[in-house]
């Protein structure tokens, strides 16, 4: 199957089978597009499958002792093996999980490691790559100098997709980015999210957060124990009743369920801080 | 006080020894986790084929080609054990390092046999006074060679693509490999490093006052093994001081063995050990190991 025009900068994941060892298989048939200049989000809980997914596109999966057991994926008509240093070169870059940037390095030498497996090498270009995520994330030219593992759980993440974008992504692979991150940071990084693609990029975003994923993509799937469960627009995937109950939690929105939960460490004097104006914000994101 | 200058200066051309062996361990545990004890014979070798054909080619050349195939031998062992053993743990390519230790040490002490061999160094056993101090002059070309190939290091581990490949690579192999950073590669690099920077070492182990080399010129090198485990293990900069406070340590207990005479005749062998226990008890993680720089 030769490919069509069509395929210029997309990525196609075809019935994609994965096991880890002999015996865990992570994947069972998972097919995925994602179109040239789009956003498509995975959904999922804990063990769906989505890092996995991730890890097939980027060539990762060996350092977790993980192998493809069939299926392909095609990147710009190109098929991806499997392996990382390629991926990269084909212009498919994943910002990990948990941000995983250098934190003994400085923010500087982050991202210049991020244009390390570009294909470009002149210095010219790694100072025009920098200067433009500089402009993109002020925040970073301001601490260059500093320790990285230093900066704030935020400033960590925009630092991730900074050294990523170093490396010249056509398609940007996200793995959780609002994880662990205050409801602030979470719009502040989907504003980013929006720009990055805006300036052409595509997005293969996984996300917990349904709220968020939904409202920044065009298209989404439902994993579930490796296997695509729903498949459709996003905004169609917002209304419907399953995915609102299993991943919006329309239960928080009612005011019962999950905060009665709070409730010993809500009435206990010595913990005030949970208050209203947190969960105002979990609002916000779940409806 | 000239007896005391002396001391400095030996501990000072002993420590840049050091500093050159000890920085080869701290490259390799850097980059692949594992602790080379093939280090010694991969010394031994370097400095065997120097030996050899120093009369043939010229010193300068004999330890470049020493060096390279010093170099080359390292890489062998680092292709073996990611190609050969796909996939094992740390601690098996740890102890597959013993075993090439001992095919490696069998067959050089074979070649070596009883004899003492020269490196046909231009130093020789002339000695400098700088005033009323006498230095050798193969102690004061070991610490400019040191400093020379220590800067030059250096100055690749902070500013070369391959410094900040084998920085980041070490810090998180899987967020360097999703940048595109080869790892093999880089491994395969740090491994040619470390052996080049022992092949160097061996002709000073071997150079006067020191009579040749021999096959005990090997167990000589386990000594900068307590330099890296002071320093950190995974610090080259910690190697660099470990290796200094080792080599002082060393100089000085052997320079004032009548003095500390009731604490033994052999006190100056032990004497590294013991700093290293030292430090050890007051910092775990060793002078300059790593504290996780990270704020959650």
């Amino acid at each position: 199957m030769s490919p069509p025009e069509t395929e210029a900068g997309t990525l196609r994941v075809s019935d994609l089978h994965v096991s880890y060892g002999r015996s865990v298989q992570a994947l069972h048939g998972v097919s995925l597009t994602v179109p040239q200049g789009r956003i498509v989000a995975v959904l999922g809980s804990n063990g769906a499958g989505k890092s996995t997914l991730l890890r097939a596109v980027s060539g990762t999966l060996a350092l977790h002792r993980g192998t493809v057991d069939s299926g392909t994926v095609h990147f710009d008509g190109v098929r991806l093996r499997g392996d990382a240093t390629r991926s990269v070169a084909a212009g498919v870059v994943q910002v990990p999980e948990g941000r995983r940037i250098f934190g003994a390095l400085s923010v500087e030498d982050n991202l210049k490691a991020g244009f390390l497996g570009s294909a470009r090498r002149s210095r010219a270009e790694l100072r025009a790559d920098r200067d433009r995520v500089f402009t993109q994330f002020p925040v970073l030219a301001e601490r260059r100098r500093q320790a990285a593992g230093l900066m704030s759980g935020g400033e960590q993440q925009m630092l991730a997709m900074g050294r990523a974008l170093m490396a010249g992504p056509r398609l940007l692979l996200l793995d959780e980015p609002s994880l662990g991150l205050a409801p602030l940071m979470v719009r502040r990084i989907a504003e980013i999210i929006r720009e990055i693609n805006a300036q052409g990029t595509s997005i293969l975003l996984v996300e917990q957060n349904a709220a968020m994923a939904l409202e920044l993509s065009d298209r989404a799937s439902v994993l579930d124990v490796g296997q695509v469960r729903l498949e459709g627009a996003s905004a169609d995937l917002a209304a419907a009743d399953e995915v609102r109950r299993l991943y919006l939690g329309e239960s928080y929105g009612t005011g019962c369920g999950a905060p009665d939960a709070d409730a010993p460490y809500a009435t206990s004097a010595s913990t005030p801080a949970v208050t209203g104006p947190g969960l105002t914000e979990l609002g916000r994101w779940n409806g | 006080m000239i007896k005391f200058a002396e001391t400095v200066l030996n501990g000072l051309a002993l420590g840049s020894v050091y500093a050159l062996i000890a920085l080869g361990f701290v490259v390799i545990f850097k980059a692949s986790g594992v602790m080379n004890f093939a280090h010694g014979s991969l010394l031994l070798f370097g400095g065997y084929v120097t030996a050899r054909l120093h009369d043939a080619i010229g010193f300068i050349p004999a330890v470049l080609v020493g060096a390279a195939l010093a170099a080359a031998l390292a890489g062998l062992v680092q292709l073996l054990a990611t190609r050969g053993l796909r996939g094992a743990e740390i601690h098996t390519l740890t102890i597959l390092t013993i075993g090439v230790d001992v095919l490696l040490s069998t067959e050089l002490n074979r070649q070596v046999g009883a004899d003492y061999l020269t490196m046909g160094d231009p130093w020789g056993a002339d000695v400098t006074r700088l005033g009323s101090i006498t230095v050798a002059d193969a102690r004061m070309a070991s610490i400019v060679v040191a400093v020379v190939v220590i800067g030059a290091f250096f100055a690749a581990f902070r500013w070369s693509r391959w410094g900040l490949s084998m920085r980041s690579a070490a810090a998180d192999p899987e967020a360097a490999a999703l940048m595109g950073i080869r790892l093999d590669r880089v491994r395969l690099i740090a491994w040619c490093v470390a052996g080049a920077l022992a092949a160097v070492a061996a002709v000073f182990l071997a150079a006067f006052p020191a009579p040749g080399l021999d096959r005990t010129t090997s167990q000589i090198a386990l000594s900068a093994f307590p330099a890296a485990i002071l320093g950190g293990m995974d610090s080259a900069v910690g190697a660099l001081v470990g290796s200094l406070v080792i080599g002082l340590t060393a100089a000085m207990a052997a320079g004032y063995q009548n003095e500390l005479s009731v604490l033994g005749a052999g006190f100056a062998d032990v004497a590294p050990y013991l700093v290293m226990v030292l430090v050890l008890l007051v910092r775990p993680t060793g002078l300059f190991g790593s504290k996780e720089l990270t704020r959650v």
